[in-house]
């Protein structure tokens, strides 16, 4: 393995919808400061908005809403765990992100005033935007960051974050197509790598068959963790109500401002609102356990034309490979509801609120090292949450670098990794890493899959904490290999800590991602706080209790209790 | 380790006739990276069955010479 070193001062690991905005910001506000963004796939196509997206989920926009009724309608959604000052900014500077974006060619729908074209997906409040023509997003932002020069290596993927003297000072990876051994120096660390999507295994048994793009498999949860970070609301999983088989969203939140809803098998509303929640995903388990048959987006009582618009938007944007599947199945939107299933298990704040803890400044509980996206913990932040969250690390980054040089990493450290990152490669007839993967995977939906628990999820700890055997045997044959071996470790980082995070919270909270048979109540007396978890100073996983920031908006959640079944 | 090799049914299938020897566009997109030349062909062909049928391969190939199904066992 050669070594390549790289130096920078803001060094920004993944090139997706958040890193892209951090670097373009830390640019401009130093356009003298070198920002470097280091991408495991290629920036121009990567992650979640890899084919652009249909829709803004959560737009405040004046006119139509105020940050105040958005965190207070997240607050009732989240069953009040949260910071809300960090939900606050998202409802700040959301509308600026989107006129930013505008700017750049971005297209946003609108009426024929010429004023955004809101919908009404949330329970209470306009927050969704139509993107009709949002396809080339990545490439525009991608032009940006050029414009901005910041500069990008491609197909290098992070596996640590380097600390020194308790800050962040860079981070150590491998080039995913020549192996070499990456060192990367910088003042400041700026984590943007997407959910954990790999953590279950979809039902149709394909690893990669995931609703999150699968190149985000936990790497940043994983390296915040090593890294010393908190991690925050870990039991909070996301789970979601998809396509069955394919895995994509069905999608109520285009269809349903059309008038489509998610129906039962005899074609009935059982749930009252179609935005996503752990409230909503636990009536939809309840439907499909009821054995009445399966549950379906209904949209064949709208008229051709209506159809023919949705078909145009589901299957040009987002998942746009969704129209051939319905083809390749003879299924038609104007005769056959949308078969519709739960999705595996994964972690990501961008829907739930799973992730490493971040404040209002995008910083985590580590000097130097920031948080953006759906790894940072800001509940239901989607796609504009993740702009603004990028936007506030690449701000406050620069800011926190002056004055700062670099430091040297540890030369042992550095050895350390190297050897761990070389292990499968020196064992090439080893167990193939599909294998191990699909193992780990299948035994998170054995014992993590809501309804959790205690005496399932103890064995499932036992077997993540002991899979550390098999990730000893697991074999590489080349760079690209190897890359999924790595990902195999941060997946099983991921699984102790979903599996530890749920023991920990003995409660039911958040509908399905944290229904306990065991303890099937909220109980905000001994509740109403964060389980945060981090690595101790003798590398044990410690979990604590952290209490709730004081709310900025006033919401009674005993009061105030999210609630969408339809009874 | 005593090791086989098992077939798979890839989703991803390039027309060969329509592939340009020097053009490497859609292996530079993949977010999964599981598409390589053949060195003897010079000719593009999926490597690693992990595909998320997402779809910029295909989108931008000069040629239309990528076609990308659903995988197996989705479809
Ligand atoms: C199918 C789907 C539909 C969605 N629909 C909507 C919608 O309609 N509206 C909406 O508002 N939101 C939607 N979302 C959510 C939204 O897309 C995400 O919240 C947002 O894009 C997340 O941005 P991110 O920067 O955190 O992650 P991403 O944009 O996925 O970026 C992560 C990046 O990190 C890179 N990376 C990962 N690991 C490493 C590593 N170890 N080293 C280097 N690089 C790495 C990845 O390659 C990727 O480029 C959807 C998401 C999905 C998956
Ligand atoms: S569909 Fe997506 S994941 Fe599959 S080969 Fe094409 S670009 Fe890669
Ligand atoms: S993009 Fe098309 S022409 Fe270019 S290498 Fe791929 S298949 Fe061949």
């Amino acid at each position: 393995m050669d070594t390549q070193w790289m130096k920078t001062d803001v060094l920004v690991i993944g090139g997706g919808t958040a890193g892209t905005m951090a670097a373009i910001k830390a640019k401009q506000a130093n356009p003298d400061g070198e920002v470097l963004i280091l991408e495991k796939a290629n920036i121009r196509r990567s992650g979640a908005i890899a084919m652009g997206m249909d829709g803004v989920n959560t737009a405040v926009i004046p006119g139509n809403s105020t940050p105040e009724q958005y965190v207070r309608e997240i607050t009732i959604s989240n069953d009040g765990i949260l910071n809300q000052k960090a939900v606050y900014q998202t409802g700040k500077l959301g509308f600026e992100v989107i006129q930013e974006l505008e700017s750049w060619g971005v297209k946003f729908q609108k009426d024929a005033q010429g004023n955004y074209d809101l919908k009404q997906v949330h329970r209470v409040g306009k927050y969704v935007l139509p993107m009709p023509e949002g396809k080339d997003l990545k490439q525009i932002l991608t032009r940006q960051v050029k414009r901005h020069k910041a500069k990008v290596t491609n197909r290098v993927m992070a596996t640590r974050v380097l600390v020194r003297n308790g800050r962040a000072i860079g981070a150590v990876g491998f080039d995913v197509r020549t192996g070499d051994f990456v060192v990367i120096q910088a003042k400041a660390v700026i984590l943007c790598t997407g959910a954990c999507g790999r953590l279950g295994l979809p039902a149709s048994g394909y690893l990669y068959g995931t609703y999150e793009n699968p190149t985000n498999a936990g790497d940043g949860y994983s390296m915040a963790y090593h890294a010393g970070a908190e991690l925050t609301n870990i039991e909070c999983f996301q789970i979601n109500p998809l396509m069955k088989d394919y895995n994509g969203p069905a999608c109520a939140y285009v269809a349903s401002p059309f008038g489509a809803y998610t129906a039962n098998a005899e074609g009935h509303r059982f749930i009252s609102c179609d935005y996503w929640s752990g409230q909503m995903m636990l009536e939809i388990w309840k439907e499909l356990n009821s054995g009445k048959g399966p549950i379906q987006l209904k949209m064949t009582h709208l008229d051709k034309d209506t159809i023919s618009e949705i078909e145009s938007i589901l299957w040009s944007n987002e998942r746009p490979s969704r129209g051939r599947f319905h083809e390749g199945r003879g299924e038609n939107y104007r005769t056959d509801g949308v078969e519709m299933n739960i999705s595996e298990i994964g972690l990501c704040s961008g829907h739930s609120a799973s992730g490493v803890w971040v404040n209002e400044k995008a910083e985590t509980t580590v000097p130097g090292l920031y948080a953006a996206g759906d790894m940072a913990s800001v509940p239901h932040n989607y796609m504009i949450g993740a702009f603004v969250f990028g936007r506030l690390a690449g701000t406050n980054a620069v800011d926190y670098i002056e004055g700062l040089d670099h430091l040297e990493p540890d030369p042992d450290v550095l050895e350390v990794e190297k050897q761990r990152i070389s292990a499968p490669l020196n064992n090439p007839n080893g167990v193939p890493h599909t294998q191990v993967e699909y193992k780990l995977r299948r035994l998170v939906n054995d014992y993590l899959q809501p309804p959790k628990v205690d005496h399932k999820m103890e064995i499932g700890l036992r077997n993540f904490v002991r899979y550390h055997e098999s990730l000893e045997i697991m074999s590489a044959r080349d760079p690209h290999e190897l890359m999924r071996c790595m990902e195999v470790h941060f997946i099983r980082d991921c699984a102790e800590m979903a599996a530890r995070a749920s023991l920990y919270r003995r409660e039911s909270r958040w509908g399905l991602y944290h229904y306990r048979l065991d303890y099937p109540e909220k109980n905000n007396e001994e509740w109403f706080c964060h389980v945060n978890l981090k690595k101790n100073e003798s590398g044990e996983m410690v979990l604590f209790k952290r209490p709730v920031e004081p709310y900025v908006v006033d919401v009674d959640i005993e009061r105030e209790v999210y609630d969408v079944a339809v009874r | 380790m005593a090791l086989t090799t098992q077939r798979v049914d890839v989703p991803v299938i390039v027309d060969e006739s329509k592939c340009l020897e020097k053009c490497t566009a859609c292996i530079e997109v993949c977010p999964l990276d599981v598409l390589v030349k053949n060195p003897e062909t010079g000719k593009a062909y999926m490597k690693y069955d992990e595909c998320w049928f997402c779809l910029p391969c295909e989108k931008e190939c000069p040629t239309n010479a990528i076609t990308v199904q659903i995988p197996f066992l989705l479809r």
